[in-house]
């Protein structure tokens, strides 16, 4: 196979103009002709549905939620980056296109990063006249703020919860083409499997999560805008829903999977409790804007400190080690989230953690408050405050907060050309559940923009060129490709109900979550990979053996939901890891540790893994093959990163 | 830290919309005060799983208070004791040891309970699919900062906006209206100027599918104010009716 990511010639600023030129269109009359199925309603998912619906296709859209406002874009705090240069601070298109690239440790493709950086002033022009109430300044124009790995003001806000609000935008234009009739939305519906005819994507299966019915669903295309596999980890920041089924079962029908041991550990969450803990809280990283991260200089006080004897502001000034800023003196607290990240834990592996664990940092706003005062903190970060004292019981207006990374997104996914289709014609993926444009690190508040973009600003685009070549034939349903597709999903289905074993789902999650945390996390190296491969592979079997699975398929079964995607999670892992043996080289979230400069930074091999590790699905307990794409870098400089 | 709890749970339980449904009593012991209240079910959930017994089913997902999935009556009221959380930011440490908790679903007409605490709220869906929207489409839109707005207007459109549609405000009322819902919808968008052009049939559109979708009516009592854990302001109301009064007695091109 020889993967083309049929990226346009051209100048880099020319392509995606170029590009759009060339693509074929599809006559508004025959757009009505055409059914194209959307699976997940993030951000992705309802702009892409609703953007569609409006140019005149007939859309289906599904999600597993009960209403499609709940996917967990929803979560997003911190914020979205554009290139609007509002601030005059030297912010242009170039330059968001250089941060991210730069950001991904030179692992993404230069052509996709400079449409996203070209589009993002269109996605908030967008956001705006359909409402979404961004932050604004006196003068009633829009306030910006600072975000990790730029040194520009370029990240757009709304509070704490800027997710929610840019979802709602998305979803208040989805409701719109629902109540004219261009969208049917399917909601409660978890998609189980692809349907492909003639090696084409022409449909998917469902489980009606309320009823169990197992349906098959006809469309001339299928977009996945599923969201990421974080959940693989069992803590993260996920909601608990998140999973991979669709782009899993997606893979197994012949898309490949691309760079899948790329994780983002994201350094400022609320750190782990106890062992009963089922999700990870993060702290949005504008807290990095003004929190200062630090732990005592000395393992002799921190002991101190995680028995209780002292607390915080009981160690003086002098005996802190603000260890971002006195490393990283450019960036200092803002750097980009793997270098934050791998401090932290560095930090509590030489003893110096905080808290009851050690498992932890601190993040003081004790300056800020100081230098602000405490209502214009209140101002800026009062929810996320909040939503620390209700977790922790502390409060972070007097005392610090502790932080420690978590399992935040993940930049592999399904491997998409530049139109974002897979290598299944017809199957397109969007979002966060592709892998195109973060390279090996996504930088704060580019999620967003990317999800938008996608939805927004390029598949209505592509999608076109594809549609128009494949003609208006309605998709003949009675193919028997989708009564085999759906009698497999039922054989499956049957299968887990029969599991009466005597470990239940949740514990073989969490314990497939401590082997990757352990051996496919912040740090890798070639023998924990190799002892989590058969760790997992072990894992997997006893599943299969000693799982136990209660209730009946034909009504609301959570525990028949968690299997199958824990099922999932347990052959995901493996190629995870798979990946990251691969990878021998360290670059952004994947650090190798036999690959460290002298200073303990992540150290990259250009000349032999300036690739796109590209996976392609062989068969159950048969290897993957490895097709590599080169990246072509005729812009930027590869450098090693520096943040000093 | 305290020591951990033993408590005891009376849980509604009911197979299906049809179901007649009735509690069920079960122990929850050795639960850690610095569990969510949640993780506290996922243990009994599991605990129950191991006995091959069928889990209390509750709607649940981000488990960080914004996503709007989770629900749950709390020894009578919605999201529990605390005021302005979710039931999943609530934490165990807000009971005590020997407690008795009683858990029920969301009880309303136009919420019917699918199973045991999950309920269906799609109501809330299809009152935004009337006219919850901005008639605009992808593209053609003018930049962002062609259109000043006041921060003062700004801000009080972001606090409509935080409305997270979880309906604790018809848990909460007795009515079960969806005033403070439906009215923070609305608000956010007649507040805001890009909002302006639909404002008078958006709020006849809303307020006419929330009828049709069998919610109460709603008689200034304010237990959803109380009750939201957004803090959603009754003015929100007063703003929709004063829409709603004007909508119905002008003509649309006499208002705008």
């Amino acid at each position: 196979m020889i993967l083309d990511s049929k990226i346009p010639d051209g100048p880099l600023g020319e392509k995606w103009s170029k590009h759009k030129f060339d693509l074929k269109l599809v006559n508004p009359a025959n757009k009505r002709k055409y059914t194209v199925i959307v699976v997940g309603t993030g951000l992705a998912g309802a702009s892409a549905a609703a953007s569609l619906a409006e140019l005149g296709y007939n859309v289906k859209a599904f999600c597993y939620q009960d209403s499609a406002r709940r996917a967990h874009s929803i979560a997003a705090q911190g914020g979205i980056n554009a290139a609007k240069n509002y601030r005059n601070d030297g912010d242009s298109v170039y330059r968001l296109f250089y941060d991210t690239i730069k950001g991904g440790d030179y692992r993404a493709r230069e052509a996709n990063v400079h449409r996203l950086a070209e589009v993002s002033n269109n996605i908030i022009d967008q956001c705006v006249a359909q409402g979404v109430p961004f932050a604004r300044e006196y003068g009633g124009l829009l306030d910006n703020r600072s975000f990790g790995g730029a040194q520009v003001s370029r990240t757009f806000y709304a509070r704490g919860q800027t997710g929610q609000q840019l979802l709602l935008g998305a979803y208040s234009a989805l409701n719109r083409q629902i109540h004219e009739g261009k969208v049917k939305m399917y909601n409660r519906h978890e998609m189980l499997d692809l349907v492909t005819v003639d090696g084409k994507a022409q449909g998917i299966v469902t489980r009606n999560l309320l009823t169990g019915e197992i349906e098959t669903f006809a469309g001339h295309s299928v977009l996945l805008c599923t969201g990421g596999y974080g959940n693989v980890f069992y803590l993260s920041t996920n909601a608990m829903g998140c999973n991979t089924t669709a782009i899993w079962r997606s893979y197994k029908k012949g898309a490949l999977f691309a760079n899948p041991c790329y994780t983002q550990i994201h350094p400022t969450c609320i750190p782990v409790t106890g062992d009963h803990q089922s999700k990870l809280t993060l702290m949005s990283e504008s807290l990095r804007n003004d929190g200062r991260v630090w732990v005592p200089k000395t393992k002799e006080t921190a002991e101190k400190l995680q028995k209780g004897e002292i607390k915080a502001v009981d160690i003086k000034e002098e005996d802190r080690d603000y260890f971002l800023e006195r490393k990283y003196p450019s960036f200092g607290n803002l750097v980009p989230r793997d270098v934050a990240s791998r401090n932290a834990k560095e930090a509590a592996d030489e003893g110096r953690g905080v808290g009851s664990t050690g498992k932890a940092v601190f993040l003081d706003f004790a300056e800020s408050i100081q230098r602000l005062g405490k209502d214009a903190v209140e101002a800026k970060y009062g929810n996320l405050f909040d939503m620390y004292y209700q977790i922790t019981d502390e409060n972070p207006y007097e005392t610090p907060m502790r932080i420690y990374p978590a399992v935040h997104y993940t930049m592999g996914g399904l491997w998409v050309d530049y139109n974002l289709m897979t290598t299944v014609p017809g199957l397109y993926c969007l979002g966060e559940a592709n892998f195109s444009d973060h390279g090996a690190n996504r930088l704060g508040a580019s999620a967003l923009m990317q999800g938008l973009a996608d939805g927004y600003f390029v598949v209505p685009y592509t999608l076109g060129d594809y549609l128009a070549g494949i003609g208006p034939k309605p998709v003949d349903e009675s193919h028997p490709a989708f009564a085999q597709a759906k009698k497999e999903v039922e054989d499956r289905i049957n299968k887990f109900l029969s599991m009466k074993g005597t470990k239940t789902v949740d514990e073989y999650h969490r314990d497939l979550g401590l082997i990757m945390w352990e051996y496919c996390g912040m740090a890798r190296n070639e023998a924990g990979l190799t002892k989590a491969k058969g760790l997992i592979a072990e894992l997997r079997e006893d599943f299969w053996k000693n799982a136990i699975v209660v209730g009946v398929n034909d009504e609301m079964n959570m525990s028949l939901e968690k299997a199958g995607r824990v099922a999932d999670f347990l052959e995901l892992a493996e190629l995870m890891v798979d990946d990251a043996l691969d990878r021998k080289e360290s670059c952004g979230g994947h650090f190798r540790e036999e690959s460290q400069t002298e200073e303990g930074e992540a150290k990259r091999d250009d000349e032999n893994f300036a690739y796109v590790s590209a996976w392609e699905y062989k068969g159950d307990n048969v290897p993957s093959e490895l097709h590599k794409e080169q990246l072509i870098f005729e812009n930027v400089k590869l450098t090693q990163r520096s943040y000093k | 830290m305290s020591g951990n709890m033993n408590l005891t749970l009376k849980v509604w339980r009911q197979k299906n919309a049809a179901d007649k449904g009735g509690f069920v009593t079960y122990k929850a012991d050795d639960v850690s005060p610095d569990m969510s209240f949640l993780e506290m079910l996922d243990i009994v959930n599991e605990r129950l799983v191991k006995k091959t017994e069928d889990p209390i089913h509750f709607d649940h997902d981000c488990r960080e208070g914004i996503c709007g999935a989770c629900s749950l009556y709390i020894n009578g009221r919605p999201h529990g004791p605390k005021q302005a959380i979710t039931t999943c930011q609530l934490h165990m440490r807000s009971f005590s040891d020997g407690e008795t908790i009683t858990i029920e679903p969301w009880r309303a007409e136009a919420f019917p309970v699918i199973k045991d605490l999950a309920v269906d709220r799609t109501a809330f869906d299809r009152i935004q699919e009337a006219g919850g929207f901005i008639s605009v489409n992808t593209g053609g839109v003018p930049d962002a900062n062609e259109i000043p707005i006041p921060k003062v207007v700004a801000d009080e459109a972001f606090n409509s906006a935080t409305c997270i549609q979880c309906g604790a405000c018809v848990a909460a009322c007795k009515n079960a209206s969806a005033a403070l819902f439906v009215s923070a919808k609305i608000s956010q968008l007649a507040l805001l100027p890009q909002g302006q052009t639909e404002r008078y049939r958006r709020v006849q559109a809303m307020v006419a599918q929330m009828d049709a979708e069998g919610f109460g009516s709603c008689t200034n009592t304010g237990a959803c104010e109380v009750e939201c854990p957004k803090g959603i302001s009754l003015t929100n109301i007063n703003r929709m009716r004063r829409d709603y009064f004007n909508a119905k007695f002008f003509k649309e091109e006499e208002i705008h």
